[in-house]
Order: C-alpha cells, then sequence, then structure tokens
C-alpha cells in the first residue's frame, strides 16, 4: 500500500513539472495566437482572454494578406527546406557510413575535415559565397538557397550519423556479404533502415536553422519571387511594428505552417525513435 | 573494423582491390562542402591579411590583429562582445542543458502517460525562427502590453517587475533565458533518443540489484548517456559563439542598452556590414571572424582531443 502510494505521488509530481514546463514553452505561442484574433482594444485591455464575439476581429490577417503574399513565401520556404533536407540527408548517410565502416588512409583526416563545419558558421563566408553565386548566375534563385543549407547541414548530419552507425551490428553485415550483397546494397538495404531512428533526429536537427534562417534569404534571394516565410514576416514587421493587430497575424501566420508540418513529422519522428531504436 | 572482411576470399579473391566504393560514398558530400563552405571560408581568412593601403588591397600580415587589440575603441568592444558572450554560453549551459535533461529523463520513464503531447509541445519553441520568438518575448516583456507585470501581479509579485530588456544590468540574462527558452528542445530530444537506447536488459538487471528510480538514473543511465551529453555541450558551445539572430531581433545590431548584450556575432555584424554612422570594414570584418573561428577552434579541439577521448564508449 504504501509504495504503491510513494509511486503515485512521485509520478504526480513528474506530470506537475512536466504539465509546467509545457505551459512555459507553450504560454507564449498561444498568446501570440489568441490576440492575433482580436481588436486592437481587445489586445491591450484583456491580452491573456480568448477572443468573443464582441473582440473578434479579422483586421490583422486582412492587412497582412492585402500587403504581401505570404502563400508564395510558404511556398518557397517548403521547397528549400524539403531540397535541402533530402541531400543532406542522402549524401550525409553516405559519407558517414564510408567514415564508419571503412578503415581506410586518411579517414581521420577526412572526419575531421568534414566536422570542421560543425563548428565554423557557414555565415563567416558569406561574401565569398555571394561572389561565387553571382559569378554562376544563382543569385535570387531557390537553387542557391539549397545549395548553402545542404553544405550547412553536412557536417552535423555526418557527425551524428556516424555516431549511431557505429552502434549498428558488423554480425549483420558481415551476414550481408556472406550472401554476396554489394557494398552499396549493405549500405541501402541493411544500415540506412537501422539508422531511420537517427535519420528522423538529423532531419529535425537540419530542417530547423534552414526553416528559421535570415541571413541567406535576405543577401542571396530577397527577391519577391525568392522570399522564405522568415523574411518575409521579417520584413512585415519591421515595415509594420506599431500596427500590434498586423504584427500578430504576421507572427501567427509565420508559425502556422511550421506547426503543422511539425504535427505531420513528429509523428514519423515518434514512429521512427519508437520502431528500430531498441530492438 | 570490418576491412578484413571484405578481404574475405569468397567475396574479394584478389586481395584489397581498390575500393571504389569509399570515394563514392565521400564524393557529393565532400563536393558541395568543399565548394560551398571550406573554399569561401578559406577566402574569408585570406582577407583578415589583407587591407586598403591607398586605396589598394594590400597584404598587410598581422596588422589587422594587432589593431583590433591596441586599438581603445576596438579592443574594449571586443573585449566586452567575448565577456558577455561567455556569461551567454555559462547561462546555457547551466540551464538549458540540466533542463532538457531532466526532462528527456522524465518523458523516458516508460508507460508514462502523455508522454508523447509533452514531448511534441516542449519541442515547439526550437522549431520556431529568431524573427518570431524575438517579436514575441519583446512583446510579452514590453511594459506597454503589460504581460509580464500583469502575470507577476497575479501571483503578488509585481514588484519584481522591471523592464528587463531595457536595462543593463539585466538586459543579458534576459536574452540568455529567451534562447534557453527556445532551444531547450534540441538536449532534450538527443538526450532522449539515447536513453531509449539504452537496451532494457542493463536496466532490468539493474532493477535485479535493486537499483531504481533516482539511483538508477545516476548510477546506470548517465554514464551510459555521458558521450550524448559531451555532444549537446559542444554543440551549445558552438551554437552560442556563432549565435547573432536573437540578439539582432530582439536589441538591434546595437545589442543595446548600452552594448551590454553585445556579443561577438553582433560585433562582427557590425564592423562587417557598417550600421549608421559606422562605415563597413571587410578587412577587420574578417580579423573579427578569424578571431571567433580560433576560439571556437580552440573549444572543439578541446572537446575531440581532451573530454571525447576520455570519455568510454559502450557498444550493446
Amino acid at each position: 500500500m504504501a509504495k504503491a502510494r510513494t509511486s503515485l505521488i512521485r509520478s504526480g509530481l513528474i506530470h506537475l513539472a512536466l504539465i509546467s514546463y509545457t505551459l512555459i514553452a507553450l504560454f507564449p505561442v498561444f498568446l501570440t495566437l489568441v490576440n492575433s484574433f482580436k481588436s486592437r482594444n481587445a489586445i491591450f485591455r484583456d491580452p491573456m482572454a480568448v477572443p468573443t464575439p464582441s473582440t473578434f476581429s479579422l483586421i490583422g490577417y486582412e492587412t497582412v494578406l492585402a500587403q504581401g503574399d505570404f502563400f508564395g513565401y510558404f511556398q518557397n520556404s517548403l521547397i528549400v527546406t524539403v531540397f535541402s533536407i533530402a541531400l543532406v540527408l542522402l549524401f550525409g548517410a553516405m559519407a558517414a557510413f564510408a567514415l564508419s565502416e571503412y578503415r581506410f588512409r586518411g579517414n581521420l583526416l577526412m572526419g575531421l575535415y568534414l566536422a570542421l563545419g560543425i563548428m565554423i558558421p557557414i555565415r563567416l563566408g558569406t561574401v565569398a559565397i555571394l561572389q561565387g553565386m553571382v559569378a554562376a548566375g544563382l543569385v535570387n534563385t531557390l537553387t542557391a538557397l539549397v545549395l548553402v543549407y545542404t553544405a550547412q547541414g553536412l557536417p552535423l548530419a555526418i557527425f551524428i550519423l556516424s555516431e549511431f552507425m557505429r552502434n549498428v551490428s558488423d554480425d549483420l553485415k558481415n551476414a550481408g556479404r556472406i550472401d554476396g550483397l554489394s557494398e552499396y546494397a549493405i549500405f541501402f538495404r541493411l544500415v540506412l533502415p537501422l539508422v531511420r531512428p537517427a535519420m528522423a533526429t538529423v532531419a529535425v536537427f537540419t530542417m530547423i536553422p534552414i526553416w528559421n534562417d535570415l541571413w541567406f534569404p535576405l543577401i542571396l534571394a530577397p527577391g519577391e519571387e525568392t522570399k522564405t516565410v522568415t523574411l518575409g514576416a521579417q520584413m512585415f514587421i519591421g515595415q509594420f511594428v506599431t500596427n500590434w493587430n498586423a504584427v500578430l497575424s504576421a507572427l501567427s501566420l509565420a508559425i502556422l505552417p511550421v506547426l503543422v508540418l511539425y504535427v505531420i513529422f513528429s509523428r514519423q519522428l515518434i514512429r521512427g525513435i519508437t520502431s528500430g531504436a531498441v530492438k | 573494423m570490418s576491412d578484413t572482411d571484405t578481404a574475405d576470399p569468397a567475396i574479394a579473391p584478389i586481395k584489397r582491390p581498390t575500393r571504389w566504393h569509399i570515394a563514392v560514398f565521400l564524393a557529393p558530400a565532400v563536393l558541395v562542402y568543399t565548394a560551398i563552405m571550406i573554399l569561401p571560408l578559406i577566402e574569408t581568412l585570406r582577407l583578415s591579411l589583407y587591407n586598403l593601403v591607398d586605396g589598394q588591397t594590400a597584404f598587410v600580415g598581422l596588422s589587422n590583429f594587432v589593431t583590433l587589440f591596441s586599438d581603445p575603441r576596438l579592443s574594449a568592444s571586443f573585449w566586452n562582445a567575448l565577456g558577455n558572450n561567455l556569461i551567454f554560453f555559462v547561462i546555457h549551459m547551466l540551464v538549458q542543458n540540466p533542463v532538457g535533461i531532466a526532462l528527456a529523463a522524465m518523458l523516458s520513464i516508460p508507460k508514462l502517460r502523455f508522454a508523447t503531447f509533452y514531448r511534441t509541445a516542449i519541442f515547439v519553441p526550437t522549431l520556431l525562427s529568431f524573427v518570431i520568438v524575438g517579436f514575441i518575448w519583446k512583446l510579452i516583456l514590453s511594459p506597454i502590453w503589460g504581460i509580464a507585470p500583469g502575470m507577476l501581479d497575479m501571483v503578488g509579485l509585481k514588484w519584481l517587475f522591471a523592464p528587463w530588456l531595457g536595462r543593463p544590468d539585466s538586459a543579458l540574462i534576459a536574452v540568455s533565458l529567451i534562447s534557453v527558452w527556445q532551444y531547450v528542445g534540441i538536449p532534450m530530444m538527443l538526450i532522449y533518443a539515447a536513453l531509449l537506447n539504452i537496451p532494457e536488459e542493463v536496466l532490468e538487471a539493474a532493477e535485479c540489484d535493486g537499483i531504481t528510480g533516482w539511483s538508477q538514473f545516476w548510477k546506470i543511465k548517465l554514464p551510459l548517456i555521458l558521450p550524448s551529453i559531451g555532444i549537446i555541450s559542444i554543440l551549445t558551445f558552438v551554437g552560442n559563439f556563432n549565435a547573432f539572430d536573437l540578439i539582432y531581433t530582439v536589441q538591434g545590431a546595437l545589442a543595446g542598452p548600452d552594448g551590454s548584450t553585445d556579443i561577438l556575432g553582433t560585433l562582427l555584424y557590425r564592423t562587417f556590414f557598417g550600421f549608421q554612422n559606422q562605415m563597413g570594414d571587410r578587412s577587420m570584418g574578417a580579423t573579427i571572424a578569424t578571431v571567433m573561428f580560433l576560439i571556437i577552434l580552440a573549444g572543439v579541439s578541446l572537446y575531440l582531443f581532451v573530454i571525447q577521448r576520455r570519455m568510454r564508449r559502450y557498444q550493446f
């Protein structure tokens, strides 16, 4: 009896701690979303209240949608993010496999060379990158962004994935070799499925800085056609600083796609973590 | 590891053929990475040794560095930025990583209800951009809107409120904590994945020996996830010494009030691109970038060659 009670108290405390932190994490987002649907007076009079019929207003969204092409921005962000993640995962996993699986001359050196990019922000090379993109005629294209983000994401992806690939059992791979599988088949058919949870983690870590980046869209692709959501929101907020309705609506529009993407994505992430990870 | 097995006579009759597949696996990553990241970086480091002399770009050796450390105005802002950056990093290590580990430890308790919900919710801030996070917190902490004082009032602590972001003595801590709020999800997820990777048998064996709950965490799980803690520490270090965006959106390029939130990233930005009546200086920018590069290089070398070497790896 006493033991059951202490465990009940313990799990109660754990839930309390987790709920408190969840509130801290979600409260600012909630506040922004809720107030974006209220009239200007209501935002200031009672910021914590949810919109009621008398305070409900879409004036902020009307301003935002009249001023900028947010759907176009969203599409650009999506294209850039998806292509960059795909390239980072494919190239990164291949390189990580080569580094963790084979012993060859220069292995350690190559690993260090590729890990260099984790510590150096790619931004330090911005001027030279811009020169290169101008020379290649890629300024104001989404290709330029995809290339930069692929280079930016690779080092961390290789680092994390090779940590995980070292844990894939050698017996399995050797069994594959005895069955006559080529090295490519071993990589694509045996190892990749086993490190799927790690790939999902890497995908999340790669996605965040790409989706949220302000710097490279501003420098490499500031044109109206290629603006990303982050850049679009930043420019919009800069122009409408004192229009709280518009600012809160712009923030909400920038948050919502991320939340939707995340809800879709997190299911896969959780499935990845729970399926192959342990067994 | 396994190259002896590839030389197995059954598969590879010739002893050690050229293993082209290694090159094929490495080529795409190495090509993209070298062309877009390494070469431009080298170009930037090279720029730090050049400066304009009589309107012509000329090689000046280390004189840019001498200027950075001897010019009273430049060296004062450099040391200020470096000090602030250290505080920024220490706050992350003391708050973000322990909180992340604690959350991961609670979430990984077997059969915990709503675990998925908690994990999903706590990771949300990490997904938001600096632009969003910066503006949301600016609004919340703003005395004009009155969210923060209103909430403190509800718990009777209204006297505690101050315009934290606007005061030189509290602005840096406030900005650091905003950054912690945003990024706690990353250590949480990494540690969570590491905790799930601990095999059942190890934990069952511990339980048979009567090690459960707290002591199980300290004695069994923590040592097993030490490599992951090492990784999150070095990621935090690198991230903090590259940080720029959040301070830029919350406090502007001048990193006010009175330079109290200025870190190396914002200093680099102002020096490189210029701000207000200050002219942009490409060479001095490249010089600061090089110093940042050396600081980060030192930290990472320390991790790779001292800390990681001493860590024991467990293979299951």
